[in-house]
């Protein structure tokens, strides 16, 4: 390719972004006060967010492959081929979904950094039973901001990293349907969590995550980050639901068949139907609060003919199926690497995936149970509270086929496996507990308690966070080349495992007794257990820190390579060397058998790597 | 039944476990219906909410035993003992335990809605039934309950909450309206909730009340209290600066002699 004479190229990287986001934050507000509506400036900061994210992405790049094609501008600065092997590959625009899964770990894991940060600050104020440590206000714009980053996070921290990683490795594909669709769902992120943090400049915003108004219409300017923060990671689960499911459909290798697909791919592709249908609602639901807010709409106010029921149901209608998009990812984590472990063939294949499946399903008729004590109309109660509880019936499955593989198994007790156990043990607390809420009459007493804020943390954190660490520990070696160290490792699951259920179990305690979520003031009988759990809660910060040690340490310190398959496990994703080939596979692998084979006599290899003859590949 | 057949390897698992689940389990359920259930028994409705919640106590706690014991019992007897690794029997699944899991599941799932609806459709049911439109202020001895037939005997009390304290106003005694919450002992009373600014949530934690206050919505809530006593009051919904302190420990349930003596006052 010739350069030509005129380039109109800047160098496309994250400082440009920035560079060309400030001015463009500007112009949005500039532009915003030039409709003089009298909203505080409400206008201005939003559209400022959705020009200075707009030319951040066109900072990085995003504008490129669009004005070549349309213009035959040669805009794209040519490249040494050698810069996308260093470390620069990282910092820029990058369509290899290697590079995408490393970029939005790293990216994750310090926004969980914060994250935890604002959790230990609430617990550092709920020391005492007043609000003498920190102000109400402060306290109240921490709770958002905690809510809201985790919510971020736990929004992709498995699909981000692992799923946009490994699934084109584990189906025998070169690379996603949709390599800048997948380039973007990780972009927005960034922008997503600085905006989010930006309402500190704004003094935050009072609402918590639910955002229910009017207070969220009659908030400051804090609320306009967790607008347009929340719709960028709406667009983020939009694009990488579109993209996971075209890819797990079309770019499979020949010979994968659905019943071969690692359970992994399967979570991945359920909770990519959620993510796919239920971020446009919430993205809708955001306008409309976004009109509330500026043009003086009135969606959500009763004083002026609307509803905050709308909201409520738009809300939780999104809101129900997120939660489920946490975990269907992590019960594919756990039914994919409990069965390399035990050595045994997965128990009950199909029925583990009609599991998801039914998770997936049922997910969307049970949405009003966040909705029992709000004085909506009572005549759908009991079908809610039936399809509540209905929903423990797939779950059980899941519960099931990973008892059963591990019936009479030779397990080898790996970090990884220690961290599938204190799954099962988490989320079954999280989900019985969640069968008390789902009841009409106890709902009475628990809803808006520490009760549903312990079990949602089981479920999230116990769950979904604890899955997560099962992940990092089996699949990093492959994505980083580096072994983590199972001694820190061990130390880390116990030390986090006692932690966790020493902060949340009491918070159960603390529910039923008369504490409601939210407060910085609460009742002065319940300080001991209050400072026992906030003692809990730094023990579990300490073991976070324990994990980023880990990972320090094995990276940087102790570069302890691993080898291509240090588990000896069948799937596909551990048959290619390690670090991964540019290409992933030479030619286009041939599948032959399922990945959980394991004790079959004469059972093959999963794949004939060496490929059809003649094949171009490519996907 | 031939497809029930249990291998030979699996008889002295499966023997071990079904004991130590049924001591467990028995030794569990003992345990927990020991425990006094919130939110206690000052209203019929609050005695509901304990029962329940007793209820499912002892149902979640032989479901709680088995998976756990399962998960250590694997964790002991299914480790690998050799020093190289060794395949499993490659077990791929077995239909009638399949069955038999989801049929149990179904069992236990389906009694629970039965239990919780038959509790919703109970005279003393605990729940909360919007209305809208209601304009605040409008006359207070014409709260409108929705039910006529009953309305003599039930005493009607509005809750109106607003950033950040409630107001109780009694329709029946003229509008007389209070920052505390007298009750009768032994009077139904019917609670109309709402809120003149933003969502906030009633919750009178003795009194196994709990109904969000919606701006322009009249929620119903019905409650009658059976025991003497003082009771607390708590804002349970996210409603800005002094949510944490929107909070009234005040609350009486009194005999009707002394509640007549205070709402003469």
């Amino acid at each position: 390719m010739v350069v030509s004479e005129r380039r109109l190229s800047l160098p496309n990287n994250p400082i440009t972004g920035i560079v060309l986001a400030i001015p463009g934050y500007f112009a949005g507000v500039w532009l915003g006060t030039l409709f003089g509506l009298d909203d505080d400036q409400n206008t201005g900061i939003i559209l400022g967010y959705l020009f200075a994210t707009a030319a951040f992405l066109i900072g990085i790049g995003f504008l490129n492959y669009p004005l070549e094609r349309l213009f035959g501008w040669q805009v794209t600065p040519v490249t040494d081929p050698a810069e996308n092997t260093g470390i620069g590959r990282f910092f820029r625009l990058s369509l290899d979904h290697k590079v995408i899964g490393i970029q939005y770990l790293v990216t994750i894991l310090i926004m969980l950094l914060f994250g935890g940060i604002g959790a230990m600050l609430i617990r550092t104020s709920l020391l005492v039973p007043d609000s003498t440590i920190t102000p109400p206000g402060n306290y109240i714009s921490l709770i958002g901001l905690h809510a809201v980053m985790m919510i971020f996070i736990t929004s992709a921290v498995i699909v981000g990293p692992f799923g946009n990683y490994l699934v084109p490795l584990m189906i025998g594909a070169r690379r996603m349907a949709f390599p800048r669709l997948e380039a973007l769902s990780f972009w927005v992120v960034p922008p997503a969590a600085v905006i989010l943090a930006a309402a500190t400049f704004w003094g935050g915003f009072p609402t918590g995550w639910t955002g229910y108004p009017p207070l969220s219409v009659q908030a400051g300017q804090g609320m306009d980050s967790y607008i347009v923060g929340f719709a960028l990671i709406a667009v983020a689960l939009v694009t990488s639901g579109i993209n996971m499911l075209a890819t797990i459909i079309g770019l499979r290798a020949p010979g994968m068949t659905w019943t071969r697909l690692p359970m992994f791919v399967w979570g991945i592709f359920t909770t990519s139907i959620l993510g796919l249908l239920a971020a446009p609602v919430l993205a809708a639901a955001l306008i409309m609060l976004a009109m509330d807010r500026t043009v003086n709409t009135s969606f959500f106010l009763a004083s002026n003919g609307g509803s905050n029921y709308l909201w409520e149901n738009l809300f939780w209608f999104f809101g129900h199926p997120e939660v489920y998009i946490f975990i269907l990812p992590a019960f594919g984590i756990i039914m994919e690497i409990v069965p390399h472990f035990a050595r045994k063939p997965l128990w009950g294949y199909r029925t583990g995936v009609v599991g998801l499946f039914g998770v997936a399903l049922l997910s969307w008729f049970v949405w009003q149970h966040h909705l029992f004590v709000s004085g909506i109309a009572p005549v759908l109660r009991p079908f809610y509270m039936l399809s509540t509880e209905l929903i423990s019936i797939p779950t059980g499955i899941i519960f099931l086929v990973v008892l059963g593989t591990l019936w009479r198994a030779r397990v080898w007790f790996t970090v990884p496996m220690l961290f599938c156990m204190g799954f099962l043990f988490n989320f079954l607390i999280g989900g019985i507990s969640g069968v008390y809420l789902s009841d009409v009459p106890t709902d009475v007493t628990l809803h808006g308690s520490y009760f549903s804020m312990a079990h949602f943390h089981y479920t999230i954190m116990g769950g979904e966070i604890f899955a997560l660490m099962a992940a990092a520990y089996y699949w990093l070696p492959k994505m980083t080349g580096k072994m983590l160290s199972p001694t820190i490792g061990r130390i880390h699951f116990w030390w986090m495992f006692i932690a966790f259920n020493s902060t949340f179990f009491p918070l159960f305690i603390v529910g039923l007794l008369n504490m409601p979520r939210r407060v910085a003031a609460y009742n002065p009988d319940l300080v001991g257990l209050n400072r026992w759990v906030t003692i809990s809660a730094y023990f579990l910060f300490g073991s976070m820190l324990v994990f980023a040690g880990n990972l320090i340490y094995s990276w940087f310190f102790v570069a302890r390579p691993a080898v291509a398959n240090p588990w000896h496990a069948r799937s596909l994703e551990w048959q290619v060397p390690t670090p991964v080939p540019a290409a992933n596979f030479d030619r286009v692998p041939v599948i032959v058998a399922g990945p959980y084979e394991y004790g079959i006599p004469n059972a093959r290899p999963v794949a004939d790597l060496g490929g059809i003859v003649g094949a171009t590949g490519g996907g | 039944m031939g497809a029930f057949r249990i291998e030979e390897a699996d008889r002295p698992h499966l023997v071990r476990l079904l004991v130590i689940w049924i001591v467990l389990s028995a030794i569990g359920v003992l345990a927990v219906l020991q425990i006094h259930y919130p939110p206690y028994d000052q209203t019929v409705q609050g005695q509901d909410q304990s029962r329940t919640l007793a209820l499912l106590t002892a149902l979640a706690t032989p479901v709680f035993i088995a998976v756990v014991m399962m998960v250590l019992y694997s964790a002991v007897f299914f480790r690998r003992t050799t020093p190289e690794l060794v395949d499993g029997p490659p077990m791929l699944g077995n239909t009638p335990v399949q069955i038999a899991w989801v049929a149990i599941s179904a069992i236990v799932v389906l009694f629970l809605a039965v239990v919780g609806i038959a509790t919703l459709a109970s005279s003393n049911v605990a729940q909360a039934v919007g209305q809208p439109g209601r304009a605040i202020g409008q006359a207070g001895g014409q709260t409108g309950s929705g039910t006529p037939g009953g309305a003599g005997s039930e005493m009607q009390v509005q809750v109106i909450a607003q950033q950040w304290y409630f107001t109780y106003r009694y329709a029946d005694y003229g509008g007389v309206e209070t920052t505390h919450l007298y009750l009768p002992v032994d009077r139904p009373v019917e609670l109309h909730i709402t809120s003149i600014d933003i969502i906030h949530s009633f919750w009178a934690y003795q009194l196994g009340v709990k109904a969000d206050a919606n701006p322009g919505v009249d929620n119903i809530f019905h409650v009658t209290p059976q025991k003497t006593g003082s009771f607390q009051v708590r804002c349970a919904e996210l409603c800005g600066l002094w949510h944490g302190n929107m909070a009234d420990s005040e609350g009486q349930v009194v005999s009707q002699s002394a509640f007549d003596i205070w709402i003469a006052q």
